[in-house]
């Protein structure tokens, strides 16, 4: 007994001199419950965990985005917004958990969830026709989901992955020389073995169908970070070109791995989730030449940033380092926090300059439109095309550019592109087909929406 | 043909002594204390973040006050308590109550002496050998807090009572590690070479690849692997060691002090995590996912048995290049006889390898004859 | 005082095997399945269904099964997550094809009856292979089977992304829509399961299992088969599993991939197991109950308090403290809450008198 004892007092000083250091390091008191006037919005974000180094900058944007608009403007027409992060470590049980501990928090609940995880999406995606939260899977999530008809409550904005997918394939049939040079091609897609990576499979084998290029998949474990016998059969198979989906620790692996096969860096293209700091960093000199797609903006710090600086940065109230605030990731969470805050504002002119619930900043997103005056005006020029959402596209835009890492920086090195919705439609509407179907779902008729 | 085959192989080797590596700080625990310790890749992942937080790019990253004063303390106190343990073992065996608090006091002196001059000088980034030394002596000091506080407790426990004991020690660590250097990614420099060499270009197409960094890393880890060998077979402590491994009991009666002897363990165990941390770090940057790593060391272990040194370094050979021929030859083979969604079956290949090597031989390739008596 | 059994005597045999002896027992255990049935949804909001009851409940039929594997017939299995998702899929699969069965209970057991099958197929290797090998070993059996359902394209009806979902679910044609319907048939069948484990285990199957594990050559001396004893171990620990990854996926997830059954998966079930309890049923649920309640606790606990730290920090400190108290409770009490919750009945004999 005596032993226990002592065990059990050492375990506790042990453990309350931890909490205590923990506390004293870092712990910034702001205690900061959701006044009666305030807009609640839920942040299911990561800062933990496998996925870290790229859920952080992102995390960064968004709270940067509305703290902006809270000590610039005040609120969004004078109603606070109230922002509550709860860290998921991208695992779907436990961003599910975080969604319904916030779901209801505040006076409206929350206007809606951006989850960074196309897992979560996919888990939220059942829950939100009956909370009736609108999700915000900005660049992620189910393709077919931009289908309003039948996801109601989904808003893919900015691009689905058949988009980038198809973005990527119109950039390298242009480089060859037009889509029927693609024939007898080979193209390797190396994903990340999850709902995430499989996504653009079924773009992929549909173009290959049509014009004839070779086409193969080769999925990587999480977390991605053997690869050895992936690349070695690249460098078997000498594939024309690789085309990336990996997140977080994945993608620099693959960069190196490349590297290290000697496969040219320049017939590389990731995804827009490929094509960050952290993911070309890593690999060093390794990542010179290696492309990715660009979910509208790039890398830079524009008008935007100024008022960062001018209102939170120099006061101390950043959540980042200044100089990373240009980094992809960090300004994806701004536009991410931009359009969320459009959308509420949209949604106020319908149902008045007060806390809305999901359902009414459900109808915000679903009639946004942001136009290139109203762009400039955010201080976003240069980061985002202009951009209408309808309850037949839940996209709202689907235009992106090819960016290229030249070991310092990112530099912009195509023209507009924009997905093909001859090839794009035709396989949305199966799919969102088939779900509803599946689920016995009713579907809306958009001819008939206002 | 022959040509991929062999690259795959030297490939698979390669990796296969990296795998080694993160099995051999297993074996090592599991030899002298019978625990299973699931927590050497969180250690892995501790190492290869402090080295690289202390070594790196500060000045680009946020500065951590905070952490620095904690870390130039655990330091500071790491090298005073080695060296009072070190006096007291040596020197002062017979050493009374009162010059043990005198070398106590010394070390408390000394810890804080120690610390502010970490700190002073951790404002800028610290060359990679000073941050390693730092770490080694960390990790020390890691498996010193271990065995007072969790394996003291727990001596005579089931095996699997102290394996999950180790896994709370894994999430305390991963907890630990991240909450005082950040979870960001960091970058270890050890300037290993990253092009690619091609050997035999006149008899294979293409040459065969040879990843020269990998190379060098598969260098380290044999060096290590001789080392430890040499220090179990030829040192007086390593003697120690085999004799704890043999039997407790019997061990402990001709005045070997158990206790003693964890910490060395672990230790040692902490120094190849350190080494592993080192290289997996400085191939795939350090991150939350390298404590992974661990899960890859486990069918090395069951292949190769848990006991034995050898094993785990040829066990991890035939895993390494197991996994990587297979996956290369045989997933593409299945995944178009079974119209697959690709392939990817390195993960359970090595384990179905093990397991299927362990239905003919129990007890591991090298490991000790199970023998049961009722 | 109040907890005193002296005085209650057995006159028949029956009396004598009942599975709660002790009259203040079977009142305890009658009450809280009648709050847990009656008075629970009275007053349970959404969030306390969903993130905290129907997980522990399914989780406690989890840790059941494995309780069964690991406390009665001492194999140790590392495989739960990879069992929990041939539940999870064969019933997918069997309400997807099928749909003349819609009744959930019939997909339920099937998931588990498949989920057995594929666990006496692992065990065959339990023959030879003993302790830590073993334990290895079957996360051959977990890696196995994450892969299985994440390459097989007809498991997952031909999904693009892999994951699949499942919607308008019915019991004898009663429609699970809210979580406190979820609620009360999860409750149901795990109220069954426990009873039925509870005659297994304290039956002759049960002390073949733990002769087995006790020592496993004077079992085998005395007549118990091993193999067929091991196997029917994890045959029935696998059937458990099985149906609690059936009702995780169907009626706590709604759309999952494998990544819901992966290794993580494995360990925390082990963790139930250990922190409850080995070989105890009580246990199974007492550890169910901490793991799943911890990790949630101690995450909002700072925000009770009024404080505001960086989300990174809390999950960091989260990590901390629940690893420090696995360790504690291990150092504490290795044979687990059950173990606590004995003493404190004997504690209870005596009350409120000191001797």
């Amino acid at each position: 007994m005596g032993l226990r004892k002592a065990a059990l007092r050492k375990a506790v000083i042990f453990g309350a001199a931890v909490a205590a250091a923990g506390f004293v390091a870092t712990a910034t008191v702001q205690a900061q419950t959701p006044g009666p006037n305030d807009q609640f919005i839920a942040g299911l974000i990561y800062r933990t965990g496998a996925y870290a180094p790229n859920g952080i900058p992102f995390a960064n944007g968004i709270a940067d985005y509305y703290a902006l608009v809270n000590a610039r403007d005040g609120g969004i027409n004078g109603v606070k917004i109230s922002y509550e992060e709860c860290d998921t470590a991208y695992a779907t049980d436990r961003g599910v958990e975080c969604y319904e501990r916030l779901k209801n928090k505040g006076p409206t609940g929350t206007a809606y969830v951006s989850p960074l995880s196309t897992g979560i999406t996919f888990a939220l995606t059942e829950k939100a026709p009956i909370d009736k939260i609108p999700i915000i899977s900005m660049g992620y999530g189910r393709s077919e989901s931009r289908d309003g008809s039948v996801f109601q409550w989904n808003f893919p904005l900015l691009g689905t992955y058949w988009s980038a997918a198809d973005i990527i394939m119109q950039h390298i049939a242009k480089k060859e020389g037009g889509f029927d040079k693609l024939k007898g091609k080979k193209i390797v897609l190396v994903y990340h073995d999850s709902p995430y990576g499989k996504e653009p499979i079924a773009l992929l084998e549909q173009r290959a169908k049509m014009h004839g290029f070779e086409f193969t998949p080769m999925p990587v474990t999480h977390p991605g970070v053997e690869q050895k016998a992936t690349w070695l059969q690249i460098r078997q198979n000498r594939p024309d070109y690789v085309l990336l989906w990996g997140w977080g620790v994945m993608n620099s692996t693959s960069i190196k791995e490349a590297a290290a096969v000697g496969f040219p860096r320049d017939k590389m293209y990731g995804v827009w989730w490929s094509g960050a700091e952290p993911d070309v960093r890593p690999a060093e000199d390794g990542a010179k030449g290696y492309n990715a797609a660009m979910l509208q903006h790039g890398a830079g710090q524009f008008a935007v940033h100024a008022d960062l600086k001018k209102f939170l940065y120099d006061k101390g109230q950043g959540s980042a380092k200044y100089d990373e605030t240009g980094e992809v990731l960090y300004n994806r969470g701004l536009i991410n926090g931009m359009l969320g805050v459009e959308s509420i504002r949209k949604a106020q002119t319908k149902f008045g300059n007060k806390p809305l619930t999901g359902e009414q900043v459900r109808w915000g997103i679903e009639n946004l439109e942001i136009s290139a005056a109203r762009i400039k005006e955010l201080g976003f020029e240069g980061m985002l095309q202009p951009m209408k959402v309808s309850c037949s596209d839940h996209e709202g835009t689907r235009a992106g550019r090819i960016q290229q890492w030249d070991g310092k920086k990112w530099t912009v090195v195509s023209e507009w592109y924009e997905s093909d919705d001859k090839v794009i439609k035709p396989m949305v509407d199966a799919a969102a087909k088939k779900y509803a179907e599946e689920k016995k779902l009713t579907v809306r008729d958009c001819s008939k929406e206002s | 043909m022959l040509g991929a085959f062999l690259e795959t192989l030297i490939g698979g080797l390669l990796t296969g002594v990296l795998y080694s590596l993160v099995a051999l700080g297993f074996v090592l625990i599991f030899k002298a204390s019978g625990v299973f310790n699931f927590a050497q890749g969180a250690m892995v992942l501790f190492a290869a973040l402090t080295i690289a937080r202390l070594s790196g790019e500060i000045d680009n990253k946020e500065v951590h006050l905070a952490n620095f004063v904690v870390a130039a303390a655990i330091l500071g106190v790491a090298v005073a308590l080695i060296g009072w343990y070190a006096w007291r073992e040596y020197v002062a065996r017979g050493a009374g109550p009162d010059e043990r608090r005198k070398m106590q006091m010394l070390a408390a002196v000394g810890a804080l002496v120690g610390g502010i001059a970490a700190y002073s000088y951790g404002k800028g980034a610290w060359p990679i050998w000073l941050a390693i030394a730092a770490t080694a002596a960390i990790m020390g000091l890691l498996a010193y807090a271990i065995e007072r506080l969790v394996l003291r407790h727990l001596v005579n426990q089931e095996g699997i009572i102290l394996f999950m004991a180790t896994l709370g020690i894994a999430n305390f660590l991963d907890g630990f590690g991240q909450t005082l250097w950040g979870s960001d990614i960091y970058k270890i420099n050890l300037g290993l070479p990253k092009d690619p060499l091609f050997l035999f270009e006149n008899v294979f197409p293409g040459g065969l690849l040879v990843d020269p960094g990998e190379l060098v890393a598969a260098g380290i880890a044999a060096g290590l692997v001789v080392v430890l060998a040499i220090f179990f077979q030829k040192t007086r402590v390593g003697r120690a060691l085999r004799a704890v491994a043999d039997d407790h009991a019997a061990a402990q009666s001709v005045g070997i002090p158990l206790n003693t002897i964890w910490l060395i363990v672990w230790t040692v165990s902490g120094l190849v995590a350190l080494a592993a941390g080192l290289i997996w770090g400085a191939k795939l940057g350090v991150q939350f996912s390298i404590s992974l790593i661990a899960l890859k060391a486990l069918p090395v272990l069951i292949l190769g048995g848990f006991t034995s040194v050898p094993g785990a370094i040829v066990g991890g050979l035939i895993i390494g290049a197991g996994e990587k021929l297979s996956e290369v030859f045989l997933a593409p083979v299945l995944v178009k006889a079974f119209d697959l969604a690709g392939g990817g079956i390195e993960n359970w290949f090595a384990y179905m390898l093990a397991l299927v090597f362990l239905l003919f031989r129990p007890q591991g390739l090298f490991g000790e004859r199970i023998i049961e008596r009722v | 005082m109040l907890y005193r059994e002296a005085g209650q005597f057995k006159t028949t045999y029956v009396a004598d095997q009942q599975i709660f002896p002790i009259l203040q027992d079977r009142m305890f255990v009658l009450a809280v399945i009648v709050a847990a049935f009656l008075a629970v949804p009275m007053f349970a909001s959404p969030y306390l269904y969903t993130e905290i009851l129907i997980p522990f409940l399914i989780l406690s039929m989890a840790a059941i099964g494995l309780n069964i594997l690991v406390g009665y017939c001492g194999q140790v299995s590392l495989g739960t997550g990879g069992f929990m998702a041939v539940g999870a899929y064969a019933a997918y699969n069997l309400w997807l094809r099928v749909p003349e069965v819609n009744n959930l209970i019939v997909v339920f057991l099937f998931g588990g009856v498949m989920a057995a099958a594929v666990g006496i197929l692992f065990g065959i290797p339990s023959l030879r292979i003993k302790g830590f090998y073993l334990a290895v070993a079957t996360l051959a059996s977990q890696f196995f089977l994450d892969w299985l359902f994440a390459r097989v394209k007809w498991l997952t009806n031909y999904t693009p992304s892999g994951s699949v979902a499942v919607g308008k679910l019915e019991v004898f044609g009663w429609h699970i829509d809210t979580p406190a319907d979820r609620y009360l048939l999860i409750l149901g069948l795990v109220v069954v399961a426990t009873l039925v484990a509870k005659n297994l285990v304290r039956g002759h199957i049960g002390r073949s299992w733990m002769a087995i594990r006790d020592m496993d050559i004077a079992a085998e001396i005395i007549g118990f088969r091993p193999l067929r004893t091991k196997l029917t171990a994890f045959a029935v620990s696998s059937f458990f599993i099985g149906v609690s990854g059936a009702m995780w996926a169907f009626l706590r997830l709604g759309a999952w991939e494998p990544l819901a059954f992966d290794i993580n998966r494995s360990f925390q079930i082990l963790f139930m197991v250990i922190i409850g309890g080995l070989g105890s049923l009580l246990g199974s649920f007492l550890g169910a109950a901490f793991i799943v309640l911890m990790p949630i606790l101690l995450n909002q606990l700072p925000g009770w308090f009024g404080i505001r730290m960086s989300t990174a920090l809390l999950s960091h400190l989260e990590f901390m403290v629940f690893g420090a108290m696995i360790v504690f409770f291990l150092i504490v009490e290795p044979h687990g809450l059950a173990r606590l919750w004995a003493v404190a009945k004997e504690k209870l004999r005596l009350w409120p008198f000191p001797h």
